[in-house]
């Protein structure tokens, strides 16, 4: 069947298309080059409309226990936004940690399709399938966290060579089926279960001796020369703590110039001027970026509400736990692996710090001169729901109602920020870039993220509006794979997403001559066991599996 | 059965011991299955339950599974309130499930929920700490079982976790202390590998909220003016609270089945609130892990929190899911009159047969299930991990084993037989 989208203003960033009139052809659920006399079966008339592809959330918290934990936490949440059954919707629920099935509408309304987990426990790797597969409407993928597991801890300490240690980490990659390796803390969920409650970069873990600054070179190295085209994705040390944008800074210069992908780097953008000892680390950050070219970040913005912040960063969690609001969390210590720690927080536009928060996050999106490097999220549910991103589109692209709200937090906080004077104000070209472009080009998904000839046809159509958030909140259509799946803001067809992964080259029989006898001697269940099959993901007809290239070692 | 179709199979994952061993060796000869190393009472009884029934019915006769299925439909349709339980079964299954119940507008109520709803209260109100299997394994120095006989439930829980071969921190876990609050163990899983008994602080079902309370407030840094609680010593209690703030991490454990008394909640939340003031005084590391995870209790609490937001005791009756522990309760739903139609499914366990009732009941279940009446329609599926591949939560909530196929029984998968039940009422 072959479709025609006519006439739409295309923004095409992969392709420096910004906002060129042309005709987009779509056949078997690929964009095609124009098909000579070819007649379209369908056609969809967009003149006036503006097209860009899918969007890609890189990092969003919607599968893996951590979320499910924060359901059961917070009935009251889901009490207050039910999602009743509608059309080819089912039933569930909304807002800060929705339910699998309305989180894939709700991405699919806003034209999204594509939406990355950051942190799979590779033990609880089967989980985060399980939840990411009954989210329809979406292509998913997550990043394998490594790092505070016992296994890499003890290569590490016992001076494991680097092609070891590379080994494990394609090992991992290939049985947690994820696209990208991710570091929580680096070795400061284990220190804690060691009861180390903090772990600077350069500090020594308490029983294997080695520093998270290591084990970040380490992983970062592993992740380079496997040729894994996400670099190594880092939740630094010290998350939430006054002063620490000097660890941040510390991690951006001492990673010898590997790349390195900074997540939510708001939470670490902090430093300790002023009366409050709290103060924006914002400026310092963007400067150090912007020379820094190794550097990739997500900002992970605050947005006022309720919401519930969701973490592998047990040992953080535990130690702000204080500010649940509701008072109520959850850590756990896991396997010998990793953890989490979910902690619901209200963030309030009159609270000094959490006004602050706001205003860090977006000085470094105006800060930052790289669209390509920087990326939109809210860490969902940690800085806010996703489904704010229209909300935080118009900030950056309205400097007068960014304004407006500025005058409306916390005036201390005000006061103390330079958001007033920044003027920029994003282009829907550069919109596009951090949302798809950018985003497809850092995982490497060759067919995502853009417009060309190839393209998986995950198409999103809008009505151009000067109400920025308005705009995007309500597509025209959205396509999946080909197929009209959300017209004018309303899902028409359900279809499942697929599975985007890497396999890393790697010596399975080395890495596993000793990891079989490891699983054996101290884990609670066999290696073949642990690893998760194709077919595991694939059997029940919904999702594929769809493997990016990797590079060759550097 | 001829001996050329005899085979062995090793590490295979049981579905039914809740603590999910994935060790044991398992001999197949057609049909036939015999667990050979690593079974215990509960994983015997579940590999090696015949396959009898193969045919579905309908009021008692034969019928095939088409009509067995507009049957269901039937049924569904002209039901008002429609009740789902049961649920022994495995992530596909309960997907399945979900759907259905989503689209006929019923009460889902997993059948153990009773028990898990004693930690999940908790959870919902205050959180915790919790901690898995695998770091007791490995990390546990005082192990204390509150108010539970873990091994009556968990035969091979001392032998795989508490007293291995090896540890990975340097611990010898044979020097491990075992400390039993409330109910003395049945067996001598508990006795350490020189012959040590656990420490017994024995006291009655009823003494358990005031003996955790005060176990809690002691923790808090209460002085109580009491010598004794509920029989036991305050000094005893103290000690124990001693003895686990010089440990570098301790566990407390317990089956919230073995709770079985009005508002133990609450008990388990002064435990839950105790394991936090430990942590929090910075001293020592310190967990609960509640025990369950039998009869797919854990998997479908996970299911239907994903594709939900609630872990149970689920209404879609107005359209969308709501969550209420009280009046969401099959039993409860059962003994008022409200519901009028009952779907079971209990595809692991076949002595997990729904209870009696005056209304039409459907159970879509294991080969072999004996009921005190026979259900309106009996629809025999295959079992997750014997007839099929699948998927299987263990108690801690974290781990989820794949479950392997062994056998060709030909029996259609319960979603099979659940989705075409969904496909049927739209026609």
């Amino acid at each position: 069947m072959l479709t025609k989208l006519t006439g739409g203003r295309v923004y095409d960033p992969a392709h420096g298309i910004n906002g060129e009139i042309r005709d987009i052809y779509i056949r078997d659920g690929r964009i095609i080059a124009a098909p000579g006399d070819a007649s379209p079966d369908h056609e969809f008339d967009l003149r006036g409309k503006v097209v860009m592809a899918g969007a890609i959330d890189m990092h969003t918290h919607i599968g893996g226990g951590k979320v499910t934990i924060a359901r059961n936490l917070l009935p009251e949440d889901h009490r207050g936004d039910q999602a009743a059954r509608e059309g080819l919707m089912r039933g569930g629920c909304g807002h800060a940690a929705p339910s699998t099935l309305t989180t894939g509408y709700r991405y699919a309304e806003m034209g999204y399709t594509t939406g990355f987990e950051p942190a799979v426990l590779p033990v609880n790797a089967r989980q985060a399938h399980h939840e990411m597969a009954d989210v329809p409407l979406l292509d998913v993928g997550g990043y394998a966290m490594l790092g505070s597991d016992d296994y890499f801890l003890r290569l590490l300490s016992s001076g494991k060579s680097q092609e070891e240690i590379n080994n494990y980490v394609a090992w991992t990659i290939h049985s947690a089926q994820c696209i990208g390796i991710k570091v929580v803390n680096p070795g400061g969920i284990s220190a804690f279960k060691f009861n180390q409650r903090s772990l600077d970069l350069d500090e020594q873990h308490v029983y294997y001796g080695v520093t998270p600054r290591k084990v970040l070179q380490t992983l970062a190295r592993a992740v380079h020369e496997l040729g894994v085209p996400h670099p190594l994705h880092v939740h630094g040390s010290n998350l939430g703590v006054p002063g620490n944008v000097e660890t941040t800074l510390n991690t951006m210069a001492g990673i010898e110039g590997l790349p390195l992908h900074l997540t939510h780097i708001q939470f670490h953008s902090y430093g300790t001027e002023g009366d409050r000892k709290f103060s924006s680390g914002a400026a310092r950050i963007a400067e150090a970026f912007n020379r820094t070219k190794n550097i990739t970040m997500d900002v992970g913005q605050v947005l006022f509400g309720q919401t519930v912040t969701a973490s592998g960063d047990s040992q953080r969690q535990h130690a702000n736990a204080s500010h649940a609001n509701p008072n109520k969390w959850v850590c756990m210590d896991i396997e010998c692996d990793a953890g989490c720690g979910v902690v619901p927080f209200k963030y309030r536009d009159k609270n000094f710090v959490n006004a602050l928060q706001w205003a860090i996050g977006l000085e470094i999106f105006l800060l930052a001169d790289d669209p390509w490097r920087i990326f939109l999220t809210t860490d969902h549910p940690n800085g806010a729901p996703f489904t704010s991103y229209p909300h935080l589109i118009k900030l950056l692209t309205n400097k007068s109602f960014r304004n407006d709200m500025l005058a409306t937090i916390n005036p201390d906080a005000a006061a103390l920020s330079t958001l007033g004077s920044l003027t920029r104000e994003y282009s829907l070209y550069e919109i596009a870039i951090m949302t798809r472009a950018g985003a497809a080009k850092l995982l490497g998904l060759k067919d995502r993220g853009h417009l060309g000839e190839g393209a998986g046809a995950d198409i999103t159509v809008y009505t151009e509006q000067e109400d920025k958030e308005a705009m995007f909140a309500r597509p025209d259509y959205v396509f999946k794979d080909g197929e009209l799946v959300v017209k004018n803001g309303e899902v028409v067809k359900v279809v499942w997403g697929n599975v985007h992964t890497v396999k890393p080259e790697f010596d399975r029989a080395a890495a596993e001559k000793d990891l079989k006898s490891y699983f054996e001697r101290y884990l609670t269940m066999k290696m073949d066991n642990f690893i998760i099959r194709d077919q595991e993901i694939e059997n029940d007809g919904r999702s594929k599996i769809i493997v990016h290239p990797c590079g060759g070692k550097a | 059965m001829v001996e050329t179709n005899t085979r062995v199979l090793e590490n295979v994952p049981s579905p039914f011991c809740g603590i999910a061993s994935d060790d044991l060796t398992i001999q197949v000869s057609g049909n036939t299955l015999k667990v050979l190393e690593n079974g215990d009472s509960i994983t015997v009884a579940g590999f090696e339950q015949p396959l009898t029934d193969t045919q579905p019915r309908v009021a008692g006769k034969d019928v095939t599974l088409q009509e067995a299925v507009s049957a269901v439909a039937g049924l569904l349709k002209a039901a008002r309130l429609p009740v789902f339980s049961g649920f022994g079964t495995d992530v596909n299954d309960t997907r399945a499930a979900l759907s259905l119940a989503d689209r006929s507008g019923a009460v889902l109520d997993q059948a153990r929920s009773e028990g898990g709803l004693r930690n999940l209260l908790v959870l919902a109100d205050s959180g915790w700490f919790a901690t898995t299997l695998g770091e007791l394994k490995n990390r546990v120095e005082v192990l204390v079982v509150f108010g539970s006989d873990i091994e009556s439930d968990f035969p091979r829980f001392y032998e795989r976790f508490i007293w291995p071969q090896e540890t990975l921190f340097g611990q010898d876990a044979g020097k491990r202390e075992i400390i039993y609050i409330g109910r003395a163990p049945s067996g001598e899983a508990s006795t350490a590998p020189d012959g040590r008994k656990p420490v017994v602080l024995p006291c009655a079902l009823e003494d358990l909220p005031a003996v955790a309370a005060a176990f809690n407030a002691l923790t808090h840094g209460a002085r109580l003016q009491a010598t004794h609680v509920g029989g036991i010593a305050v000094a005893d209690l103290a000690a124990v609270l001693e003895r686990v703030k010089q440990a570098h991490y301790s566990v407390f454990t317990w089956a919230a089945g073995h709770l079985a008394y009005a508002h133990a909640d609450l008990t388990v939340q002064q435990l839950s609130a105790a394991v936090v003031a430990l942590n929090a005084g910075g001293l020592t590391r310190s967990a609960i892990l509640p025990l369950g995870g039998q009869d797919g209790d854990r998997t479908a609490s996970q299911v239907f929190a994903w594709q939900s937001g609630y872990p149970t005791r689920i209404s879609y009756a107005r359209g969308y899911p709501e969550y209420d522990p009280y009046h969401f309760s099959v039993a409860r739903l059962l003994q008022s009159g409200e519901a009028d139609v009952l779907i079971w499914i209990s595809t692991l366990n076949a002595r997990l047969a729904p209870p009696a009732t005056h209304i039409p009941t459907v159970v879509i279940g294991r080969s072999g299930m004996r009921f005190e009446r026979e259900p309106d329609v009996y629809i025999p599926v295959s079992t997750p991990g014997i007839d099929h591949a699948g998927h299987m939560y263990r108690c801690d909530n974290v781990v989820c084993l794949p479950l392997h196929k062994l056998r060709d029984s030909n029996l259609p998968t319960g979603s099979a037989v659940l989705a075409a039940i969904e496909k049927a009422l739209e026609e």
